[in-house]
């Protein structure tokens, strides 16, 4: 077992060597000099995505604990890809704000490797080793502006929470362990499928709190208080790094252990993550609609798409399964863009991120207002863009699934929330700039990040065929 | 081919969106116009071709790629054109076209990057108007659907700095975004049914089953729902309310926009899905229900209401009111005769109007207009045929299309609707020439007007070229369309209704001889013409007398009545209730409830405390921290216990 | 039932014996307090200040380290132990485990984690305000 190949963690891998490189790199810098950091980690993250492509349908397993089957991998591309739009973005950003270059990078790259191990852990302790690895480096980014108590303070409290939700998921192993003798998912799926008849309440409590530690990490409603101020605390890059790639990487490992290993049980589990899927929708969006500040607004946004991706994970057809993984790919996209537009439009001083400080931006910077308006649109599922194909999916999975409510409730959260997307797109175009706030200008590499995802954006929903059929394949490898 | 259309539109946009602030207005505004040019002739080669071939066979498809394809369920990117799409792609290109020259006229006083901003809005909506009318499924349609009304949002908004213009858009958004939740459900519900979300395959479907008679079924369910989603675009009871508030915008726009294209594309859906809405009795019922009040009420608030588009567009709901009357009496060629006839006379008049503000530099009240007919007799000529029409006077277009509606209408049996349509139409003519005699006889009463440089009559002029080409272009439209439905009755062939009807059949279908049954009830057909010509003239005359003769006579009815006038003039307060019983409470509810019940006592306490927190040191930071923190535990331990709680104790 | 009979009762007896004690105590006992009684550390010195001081942050970064770094040396344990039955995969695996944790000392000692004192500290300013 244990001489079985490492081909499964050659991503993690490739990943982690361009962190501890740039660590490294950092550690002898001369001071004041100027390293091309970002740079080494775009290597080690295109390192890792060619390795992922190659392990494609081979369903590695490396020490019986990391798979790396089709699953695994689309959400390994994915987070490949936010850590590289991340990056892009990070560079205008990590000078302006004079964040320290060599640690920011390690962070996000290690983070990434956390996030990758988790989608392909095939063991529970895994998931937890690997959960503590992107946590732990999301804490420090999120407070990496050390400056700002704001930052400060959202650091601070994600940790803590972030900390007693650990807690529970442990107590959720040990649990699991307890009745299953093992904490390797197979084996614990074997156990599970025996006793789906015994009804032994153990199992229960171990469910449920494997289900709040994921709850947590997915920021489900009542789990969802850090999300807003951690969202808002953060510099703007982070935030879209952490509400794309953790949600990505803990949906994937939420969706492996339910949907696979307490399959048995699913008809104990699916009512609770319905009733969560409904307040996290409903709540997201209600009080979404309230808010002024505009990290804050797209904070409950993202909480509200958790819940739709719950919903998927509800329906639990073939096409819901699907459906969690293109839905994935397009909220990281838009999500990212979005926040990347915050993050260029900042400066060191003023954040500018109130929706005020939207107001007229169509008529001084035309491009970002265009492209930020495209990321609003596929947030709220307007046709023709991702998010639109990715709503209506998982909507006709849960309809087809029979879950009818759910689906009501999705559209009229969806339909509600397009209300406060549209409120910045009115600010962008339909107002007079009060007072000529000059935005700082934009690099090269963020703009072509930007230019980048918004392609992607119309490119998922217009020809969503290909990503779709890719998305079914990989979900038929593992369910 | 066919997706050349809309394709033309969407280049004009994106390249004035583009590079529009850099382009000079001859430029943004010609590429706009030549787009539109450009996808009328393609409209105009592919209905020649689409009517060349066999009859009960016209059906020219374009699947560009297959959409979604998840699990059996496959979306194609489908643009289909068939007789009833025909009509629909003629009149967006064709006045689509007409208007965006006029336009170029118009809105010459913008600045350049306003005027491409315009232009690149006006395109887009264009290119989204025609997937919706050529799309091959729901979700094509719902595309457009969707896109129209953004367009329409952002048009009404166009001129933000003005409050009631951002406030119009806003409502008008929010209205539809409430029939759009219906939409959805409908087109989800129709999927998870029958599969299928294509039209055709619908059709046949459908075609199959017996009509839900009687009972209320899942396709009368799913037919209602989508049926929500046309009141909300349409403008129909309850939804009706943002359309006379979306007049804020540009009038080019209303012309385009909210009279002759979008607002109809509820009434084209129900008649692209006639066999689903014919297999729904009870549907159908309360469409034609629905139609007939929101046509009478929009009626009589349009009698008393001063400002000429306003009026303008409680004539627009009353007309769809019709429109859907008919829908729901089954007579789909009838509803989409007269959308086809209104949407030029409506045009027209509203381009009429626009001719008319911008002649007064913005004036809008048509009390402080009067006796403009010498002054703009382009103008004049133009919107007095275009009332003609409206009003059914005989032998021009409007006469042809009511006539259809009211008969089919008394043929059914429903003499009540019948009745109500009948009252709507002697309204119709009567608000329509009290905003003619108001407007354009008498004597100036401009002089009231606290602008004294308007006051000069030599500075009126009346349309400039571009507009009046458009103006004329529609006139000879108004009066000439009906003559592709000349009834039988009248020794005519209604060669519109044998267009579309196969497009209200199953694929595949036989013609059911309902045609012979039209020729049997000639004589109550010629008599019914009658009884609604006399209606048309008497409203002439009554509005004549009225507002010409006789003004003091309006003003002592009003004072007779106030309770009444009141009632009407303020829109039977639906405004003002929706605002007491709907938009209150949910913004109480959004901001006070949850939010600042659920997550600002307990998560903003802590973000507010921020900035005191810096001037109050570590210390306060410290205690705000931790009280904060301890609250977002105890929701993660109150929601730890009641899931174990739950499994527990079941 | 029966094997978690034991459990319970025992945990009613510790449960119970500390409550017993508790009890007792505040039943029995005297209650007179003095400020001498009630100050912590009755040993003489008067309690001068907050217990609560503020220590250097050096001094939680060399402890955290350390703790780091002592992980280290557990997982040496077991491996030494299995050293045979593990052969070479184990070999590798450990030697990368050290090579990564080694990046991280080598980071840590070059960005001055490990310079204790305020003459080094110094030492790094001047060099900063050089640069």
């Amino acid at each position: 077992m244990f001489s079985s190949g490492i081909d499964a963690v050659v991503p993690m891998l490739c990943v982690t060597l361009a962190a501890l490189a740039v660590m490294g790199a950092e550690a002898f810098r001369a001071r004041g000099e100027q390293l091309p950091l970002g740079g080494l980690g775009v290597v080690g993250l295109v390192g890792a995505a060619i390795s992922a492509v190659l392990l494609w349908n081979r369903n590695a397993v490396s020490f019986g604990v990391v798979v790396a089957d089709n699953f695994g991998l689309f959400v390994t591309l994915v987070l490949l890809l936010v850590a590289l739009l991340t990056i892009m973005f990070s560079s205008t950003v990590v000078r302006r704000d004079g964040l320290p270059a060599g640690e920011y990078y390690a962070l996000v790259l290690f983070a990434t490797a956390g996030m990758i191990m988790m989608a392909t852990a095939n063991d529970l302790l895994v998931v937890f080793i690997a959960l503590e690895i992107l946590s732990i480096a999301v804490y420090v980014l999120t407070g990496i502006r050390r400056d700002d108590s704001r930052a400060i303070e959202a650091a601070f409290k994600y940790f803590l929470l972030g900390a007693f939700s650990s807690a529970f998921f442990l107590y959720g192993i040990a649990f699991t362990y307890g009745l299953a003798g093992s904490t390797r998912l197979d084996r614990v799926g074997t156990y599970m499928a025996a006793q789906s008849m015994s009804g032994n309440p153990l199992i229960l409590v171990a469910l449920g709190l494997l289900l709040v530690g994921f709850a947590f990490k997915i920021s489900a409603v009542p789990f969802h208080m850090w999300t807003p101020d951690a969202y808002e605390g953060a510099p703007a890059v982070v935030t879209g790094f952490m509400s794309t790639g953790v949600k990505a990487a803990a949906f994937a490992a939420f969706a492996r252990v339910f949907l696979s290993v307490f399959e048995p049980f699913s008809g104990e589990w699916a009512p609770l993550v319905w009733l969560l899927a409904a307040a996290t929708m409903i709540l997201g969006t209600v009080v979404g609609v309230a808010q002024s500040n505009l990290k804050r607004m797209l904070a409950y946004s993202s909480i509200a798409h958790g819940g739709y991706l719950l919903v998927g994970l509800v329906a639990a057809n073939q096409v819901g399964k699907a459906a969690i993984l293109f839905y994935l790919l397009a909220y990281a996209v838009t999500n990212l863009a979005a926040f990347g537009v915050i993050a260029l439009l900042g400066t060191r001083e003023a954040a500018n991120d109130e929706l005020r400080d939207y107001a007229g931006l169509w008529h001084t910077r035309p491009a970002l207002a265009a492209l930020m308006t495209v990321c609003l649109l596929s947030l709220g599922g307007l046709p023709p863009t991702a998010g639109f194909i990715g709503k209506w999916y998982i909507f006709s999975a849960a309809v087809s699934a029979g879950y009818y409510g759910l689906a009501v409730i999705g559209v009229l959260t969806s339909v509600v929330s397009v209300f406060f997307y549209l409120r910045v797109v009115v600010m962008m175009y339909m107002t007079d700039r009060p007072a000529a706030i000059a935005p700082p200008p934009v690099s090269a590499v963020a703009m072509a990040a930007l230019v980048a995802s918004i392609a992607a954006i119309i490119a998922l929903g217009i020809l969503p065929t290909p990503v779709l059929d890719f998305a079914a394949q990989s979900i038929a490898t593992i369910f | 081919m066919l997706a050349l259309i809309p394709l033309f539109p969407l280049l004009g946009f994106l390249v004035n969106a583009a590079l529009g602030r850099r382009l000079r207005k001859t430029a943004s505004g010609g590429l706009a116009c030549a787009v539109m040019v450009a996808s009328f002739v393609v409209a105009m080669l592919s209905v020649g071709e689409l009517a060349g071939m066999a009859e009960g066979a016209r059906v020219i498809e374009q699947t560009v790629y297959t959409w979604i394809a998840s699990g059996d369920v496959v979306l194609d990117l489908t643009f289909r054109l068939d007789p009833l799409a025909a009509v629909m792609i003629l009149v967006v290109t064709g006045i689509g076209a007409l208007i965006h020259i006029y336009s170029t006229a118009y809105m010459h006083e913008e600045t350049d990057g306003e005027y491409a901003r315009y232009f690149s809005y006006l395109n887009l909506f264009a290119a989204f108007m025609l997937v919706l009318v050529l799309g091959g499924n729901f979700l094509v349609l719902f595309v457009g659907w969707e896109g129209v009304g953004l367009c329409s949002y952002l048009l009404i908004g166009f001129w933000f700095t003005k409050t009631s213009a951002a406030d119009a858009g806003k409502k008008a958004f929010v209205v539809n975004r409430i029939g759009d939740y219906a939409f959805v459900l409908g087109m989800l519900f129709l999927l998870v049914r029958f599969g299928t979300l294509d039209f055709q395959r619908l059709a046949s479907v459908v075609a199959a089953l017996p009509p839900e008679a009687g009972a209320f079924g899942a396709i009368s369910v799913a037919t209602l729902l989508l049926f929500i989603g046309a009141t909300g675009k349409s403008a129909q009871i309850p939804l009706y309310t943002w359309l006379p508030d979306a007049m804020e915008g540009p009038t080019p726009v209303s012309a385009l926009i909210h009279a002759a294209t979008m607002v109809t594309a509820g009434v084209y859906m129900i008649g692209r899905n006639a066999v689903l809405f014919s297999h729904a009795p009870g549907t159908l019922l309360i469409v034609a229900i629905v139609g007939a009040v929101t046509a009478l009420m929009a009626g009589t608030i349009g009698l008393v209401q001063n400002d000429i588009k306003r009026v303008l567009a409680y004539s627009t709901v009353s007309q769809l009111g019709l429109m859907f009357l008919a829908m729901g009496m089954g007579a789909f060629g009838a509803g989409i005769f007269h959308l086809y006839t209104h949407a030029f006379f409506k045009a027209l008049l509203f381009l009429g109007s626009g001719a008319v503000i911008h002649a007064l530099h913005g004036e809008q009240d048509i009390r402080r207009m009067g006796g403009l007919k010498r002054l703009l007799p382009v103008t004049y000529w133009t919107f007095l045929i275009g009332s003609l029409a409206i009003a059914g006077v005989p032998f021009l277009s409007g006469f042809f299309s009511k006539d259809e509606i009211l008969y089919e209408t008394f043929a059914a049996g429903h003499w009540i609707l019948w009745t109500v349509a009948a009252v709507t139409s002697l309204l119709t003519a009567t608000y329509m020439f009290r905003l003619v005699c108001l407007t354009f006889h008498g004597e100036r009463r401009e002089a009231s007007s606290p602008a004294p440089s308007h006051a000069a009559a030599s500075h009126l002029h009346d349309a400039p070229p571009a507009m009046a080409l458009a103006l004329v272009v529609l006139a000879v439209g108004s009066a000439l369309a009906g003559y592709a439905g000349v009834p039988h009755a009248l020794g005519g062939t209604n060669p519109l209704g044998a267009w579309l009807a196969p497009s209200f059949r199953a694929p595949g279908a036989n013609p059911v001889a309902e045609l012979a049954e039209g020729s049997g009830a000639a004589g109550l057909e010629l008599t019914l013409m009658a009884v609604s010509s006399a209606i048309a003239i008497g409203g002439i005359a009554l509005a004549a007398t009225v507002w010409l003769r006789r003004r003091q006579l309006a003003d002592a009815v009003a004072a007779r009545v106030p309770g009444l006038y009141r009632l009407l003039l303020n829109k039977y307060y639906v405004d003002e209730l929706y605002d007491a019983a709907v938009v209150t409470p949910i913004r109480v509810g959004s901001a006070e409830g949850l939010w600042r019940g659920v997550d600002v006592a307990v998560i903003d306490g802590a973000v507010n405390g921020t900035a005191s927190l810096v001037a109050a040191g570590s210390g306060a930071l410290r205690r705000i921290q931790t009280g904060s923190v301890r609250a977002y535990a105890g929701s993660m331990f109150i929601g730890v216990v009641v899931i174990l709680g739950y499994y527990l104790w079941r | 039932m029966d094997g978690w009979l034991g459990v319970i009762i025992m945990i009613a007896l510790g449960v119970g014996f500390a409550a017993v004690m508790i009890g007792l105590s505040l039943l029995l006992g005297p209650h007179n307090p003095t400020p001498e009684k009630l100050a912590p550390y009755e040993c003489g010195m008067p309690a001068v200040g907050s217990a609560r001081e503020r220590h250097s942050v050096k001094f939680y970064l060399v402890a955290m380290i350390f703790l780091l770094f002592d992980i280290e040396v557990a997982f040496l344990y077991p491996w030494a132990v299995a050293l045979r039955d593990l052969g070479w995969a184990g070999f590798v695996q450990l030697v990368t485990f050290f090579l990564i944790l080694s990046v991280g000392y080598v980071y840590v000692w070059r960005k001055g984690v490990l310079d204790w004192g305020p003459a080094a500290r110094a030492g790094r300013h001047a060099a900063r305000r050089a640069a």
